[in-house]
């Protein structure tokens, strides 16, 4: 996708991609492509949603960004500096700049440590000592994410899940990064605890002027929060554009499908759902040409043979990755299906059938 | 004689969790603090844990148990034993002034080298089992923690040492030490022989705490909370010491716990089989060996030593159970 706005994207990466090797004993069985080439820009401020079904490549992604997994492949320039195969020693002033908040929010804290241990962290290993003391920046942190700055001396085993990630959050904050990698912040935890820490990012972002990259499974959630929407399938990115175009007018097949998905009463009519067909296929094998053609409706030999670009449509910002994009609302009847299978067709619904959070919390 | 104490540990879980209840205030209990509360309820904690207590107490003040008792190591009675070297009257000679009776032959006195022989096996056991844990922890972390070709390393010299005899290096090797430092003539010292041993046990201790720490070590190396601390840039060692090592003192503690025990016995065995210490230095094994000989005729005479030892290994088994029942409160009983 060609930047055609004048600010420098914050993050930039082209080509980005993961491959991990799988052996039985000493013999290779080949790559599992978890991620296969990406291209995306986050400007300052932004947030970009990464959404898929399970094992489409999210989590490897933002992983990648900030350097908790090497890439096989591609660039990731942040500020304009080539961050992709850094060092620590090179990363360090970087790291500042570049955090992360993680999924589950009963592993990503040390069992042993307070609260304010955990927090003061990020400061102590880089050796920043702010202004007033460790102390007072740690319990300025923790009411900025709607902690009680007495808890400073707690251990995590006496907070809920949803305090738990606002230390998390608070963690990923001590450093006054410009840019969060949030790893499905919320999948793990209660609805209604959801909306509260969703909020509590977006009050964050607007506040500070953090970018994020936002990795999710839950549609309605990324539609809440974030401004531009990348869809991924099979490690691929099908789909980029502004939310209300990917959210209003999908015009990739697989996004359409995602989206009809999504449980709504007012909307879901019979026949109102895409039902995808069989499973993902295997990264160690990805179909040829386009990935998606395997359960793609709208399938041509063409699809089988040349891989389509991830590239704007009509001159607009929104780009597809797909030989015969859709048009037009979601909510319009699913064109003609595939293969209606009497037994019991796989349905993909990486949004939801029976509530956001019940699906997929363990990675 | 089993040199690996912590093979049949189930392994402490890595949190304890919140179960005692967190007080009200804003003052949080640490995990330890819970796990110590929690040992402080257990009976058998408190009791074994007593009994150690008393046994270290009385190893620290052997020279003032020997000035109050007034009656040293090597002293001997023998007009308290008849013609045959049997100590005189009751119990192997308890009396008033020796407490323990006499040995037979010799005629020196029971109690006085028993409180000897407990500082030298306790001695030995602990030096042994903190340089193995030490051995074992380094190991077991750099290699759980880095992976790649320095586990792969590290995993290989614990099978090489794993796969050596224990007990026929032990053999083989004490007296060639002691003949290549001091001769034939010469007499060994008992530091020497005491260190010969403390590094046998070293030598081939560590394997099973370096293991028990890699796996844990693995087990937490990919939690989210390294992570973390990995994404904020943090160096190897405030990884390791600062994120690791506090989540795996608990079955690091238990396995030194268990470990001293084992160190106990295997020092007495080796000494019982002559390869340890010699008479000259007072010890568990030692007295045990030369009781056997009287074992019809002075019975009282293996049975002080051999109760002593046994509450002492007692006390310790106990103990590291409560230990392991309080650091991780989860695992069934």
């Amino acid at each position: 996708m060609t930047e055609t706005r004048a600010d420098e994207p914050l993050l930039r990466v082209r080509g980005l991609a993961k491959h991990f090797p799988v052996r039985t004993g000493f013999r290779s069985r080949g790559l599992v492509r978890a991620v296969d080439g990406l291209d995306f820009d986050v400007r300052p401020g932004e947030s970009l949603g990464l959404v898929g079904e399970s094992g489409c490549g999210k989590t490897t992604t933002g992983r990648m960004l900030v350097r908790l997994l090497e890439p096989t492949a591609g660039t990731i320039e942040f500020a304009g500096r080539d961050i992709t195969h850094a060092g620590r020693r090179a990363l360090r002033p970087l790291r500042q700049d570049l955090q992360i908040i993680f999924q589950d929010p009963y592993a990503s804290l040390n069992p042993r440590h307070t609260v304010g241990r955990i927090v003061a962290m990020p400061l102590q290993v880089n050796g920043i000592d702010p202004p007033g003391g460790v102390k007072q920046r740690v319990q300025e942190l923790l009411e900025l994410v709607g902690l009680n700055p007495e808890h400073y001396n707690r251990y995590p085993h006496e907070f809920s899940g949803g305090q738990r990630q606002r230390v998390g959050i608070a963690r990923a904050l001590a450093l006054r990064p410009k840019l969060i990698v949030a790893d499905e912040p919320v999948s793990a935890l209660d609805v209604s605890i959801q909306a509260q820490v969703v909020n509590l990012l977006r009050d964050l972002q607007r506040d500070l002027g953090l970018a994020f990259v936002f990795i999710a499974h839950d549609l309605a959630v990324v539609r809440h929060f974030c401004h531009r929407v990348a869809v991924m399938y099979l490690g691929r990115i099908v789909e980029l554009g502004d939310r209300a175009d990917i959210y209003e007018r999908p015009q990739h097949p697989y996004t359409r499908a995602l989206l009809s998905a999504i449980p709504d009463v007012t909307t879901l009519g019979p026949g109102g759902r895409i039902r995808l067909t069989g499973d993902v296929p295997t990264p160690l094998d990805p179909p040829s040409g386009c990935r998606f053609r395997t359960r793609c409706w709208k399938a041509r030999d063409v699809c089988a043979t040349e891989e389509p670009a991830l590239v704007p449509r009509d001159g607009g910002r929104q780009a597809t990755a797909c030989h015969f994009p859709e048009s037009g609302p979601v909510t319009a009847p699913a064109p003609a299906q595939r293969a209606v299978a009497a037994d019991g067709d796989e349905t993909v619904d990486p949004a939801a059938t029976a509530g956001p959070d019940a699906q997929e919390v363990a990675r | 004689m089993s040199l690996s104490p912590v093979e049949g540990v189930a392994l402490a879980e890595i949190e304890s969790g919140g179960d005692a209840g967190a007080e009200k205030g804003f003052v949080g209990r640490s995990p330890g603090q819970l796990a110590w509360a929690r040992l402080r309820r257990d009976r058998t904690a408190v009791v074994s844990g007593a009994m150690l207590l008393f046994f270290v107490v009385v190893a620290l003040a052997v020279p003032l148990i020997e000035m109050a008792y007034g009656i040293g190591p090597r002293e001997q009675f023998q007009n308290r034993l008849d013609g045959f070297g049997m100590p005189l009257g009751y119990a192997g000679g308890v009396t008033g002034e020796h407490w323990f009776g006499l040995e037979p032959g010799l005629g020196r006195d029971i109690f006085i080298r028993m409180v000897h022989g407990l500082r030298t096996s306790l001695f030995i056991a602990f030096a042994a089992a903190v340089i193995t844990a030490a051995i074992g922890i380094v190991l077991g972390t750099v290699a759980g923690y880095l992976g790649g070709w320095v586990d792969a390393v590290v995993n290989w010299v614990t099978d090489l040492t794993l796969a050596m005899p224990f007990l026929i290096i032990a053999l083989a090797l004490t007296p060639t030490l002691a003949l290549r430092f001091y001769g034939q003539r010469e007499a060994v010292p008992p530091a020497f022989q005491i260190g010969v041993l403390v590094a046998i046990f070293a030598l081939f201790g560590w394997t099973s705490t370096a293991r028990l720490v890699r796996g844990q070590v693995i087990a937490l190396r990919e939690r989210e909370f390294v992570e973390a601390a990995r994404a904020a840039g943090a160096g190897l060692g405030h990884m390791l010491f600062r994120q690791l090592l506090p989540n795996i003192w608990a079955p690091i503690l238990v396995s030194f716990s268990l470990a001293v025990p084992a160190y106990i016995t295997s020092e007495a065995a080796l000494s019982f089989i002559g390869v340890g210490l010699t008479d000259e230095t007072p010890s568990f094994g030692r007295m045990i060996y030369r009781s056997l000989d009287y074992l019809q005729t002075d019975p009282a005479y293996v049975f002080f030593p051999g109760v002593t030892i046994f509450a002492l290994v007692f006390a310790f088994n106990l103990f590291g159970d409560a230990l392991r029942d309080a650091l991780d409160p989860k695992s069934s009983r």
